[in-house]
């Protein structure tokens, strides 16, 4: 199963800076690793990770061959109003996960 | 006998104790791998919200919940809420088992329950699933002190760990003890030789991009030393393990650590 974890504040004032940490659970195989036999063990990694303030894209990540399993990605967007920030990982393999986190703005 | 004749014999004797001492870590001096580490990898041990392991964790507590086997029972059934339950248990083991006459790891125990009280198929050593299980119960433990019971029944089992450890082996002929024990705190090539106490296990290592096994850690060291690891499970991996957590007695359970 693939776990996806968000940790920010539930609740801010407006145009507080939220800090919003996220860890994704994946193995992130590279594809330029062989198998004790050689055969190429065929990539598999999340390709794009997106998040979503009320609709509104505030923060998106490409990511690459060669960055860690379990891919922590922390970053910072401004409260602006109440609402959900909803998170999305897509890779390969149809891998897709979403998330959504609720946060209330005084 | 008069004073003189024997106090140069007591003299030479107390320096044979001392010497044979001296290669065992005083209890004030011990530290967790975790003092070697650097700062950034402490960093992703003290917050959860950044540290790999709790996603084993999280999962754990699924299947602690999850029904299994053909009893249908899930560990909930039985032991309840685990944050109470399972509070200290990883601190004791591994602990005596009367059905087997030794001791047993806590992942023998949990495919113990598995297969006597579930009815159902044992996790592989190394699973996710007997790792996720594992590290969810011994996370319940963090922060208490490590307390294995000696007594006359796991005595002869301490004592085969401790030859285990002191024991060269392997090409390089090497004993664990000649790195953890006489040397930590220099450096084999780049790496700090830390003092090998299991406070952690499961841990996530960097090195792994992933989370392991206290086994799977020393046939790490094992293969380090061109030595034949013995299989998972085995006696002599528990003798060791034991012998391990006695070395690291009242120091405090970390789980799930993070080392690189």
């Amino acid at each position: 199963m693939a776990r996806a974890v968000v940790t920010m504040p539930a609740q801010a004032k407006r145009g507080e800076v939220l800090e919003i940490k996220t860890l994704a659970q994946h193995a992130m195989e590279t594809g330029f690793r062989r198998t004790q036999t050689g055969e190429l063990i065929p990539r598999d990694i999340i390709r794009r990770f997106i998040c979503t303030y009320n609709g509104v894209e505030v923060y998106r990540a490409d990511l690459h061959p060669a960055i860690a399993a379990n891919p922590l990605i922390a970053f910072t967007t401004v409260a602006t109003e109440s609402g959900t920030l909803s998170f999305q990982w897509v890779g390969d393999n149809g891998y897709a996960v979403n998330e959504i986190a609720p946060i209330r703005v005084e | 006998m008069s004073p003189r004749s024997w106090l140069p014999a007591a003299a030479a004797c107390l320096l044979f104790v001392k010497v044979l001492a001296a290669a065992e870590i005083p209890l004030g001096e011990r530290r967790s791998g975790y003092e070697f580490m650097s700062r950034e990898t402490r960093a992703i041990q003290d917050d959860d919200a950044t540290h790999p392991g709790m996603l084993w964790v999280l999962d754990g507590e699924g299947l602690w919940k999850r029904k299994a086997g053909t009893a249908d029972r899930a560990c909930a059934d039985c032991h309840g809420d685990a944050r109470a339950s399972m509070k200290g248990v990883a601190a004791r083991y591994p602990a005596f088992d009367t059905a087997r006459g030794r001791p047993v790891s806590l992942e023998q125990r949990i495919n113990g329950c598995r297969v006597e009280r579930q009815k159902a198929a044992p996790f592989a050593y190394e699973s996710k699933d007997l790792l996720a299980l594992t590290a969810y119960v011994a996370r319940q433990s963090r922060g208490l002190p490590i307390k294995v019971t000696i007594d006359e029944r796991t005595r002869p089992f301490l004592e085969a760990g401790r030859e285990a450890f002191h024991r060269r082996q392997g090409q390089l002929n090497l004993s664990c003890a000649q790195c953890h024990d006489d040397n930590w705190g220099k450096h084999l090539a780049g790496s700090v030789i830390p003092q090998a106490h299991p406070t952690g296990y499961p841990l996530y290592r960097l090195e792994w991009q992933g989370l392991g096994s206290l086994e799977r850690r020393l046939r790490n060291c094992l293969t380090g030393m061109r030595a034949q690891a013995p299989d998972f499970g085995s006696a002599e991996f528990v003798d060791l393990e034991f012998f391990l957590m006695w070395r690291a007695r009242d120091m405090k359970i970390e789980t799930p650590g993070v080392r690189p």
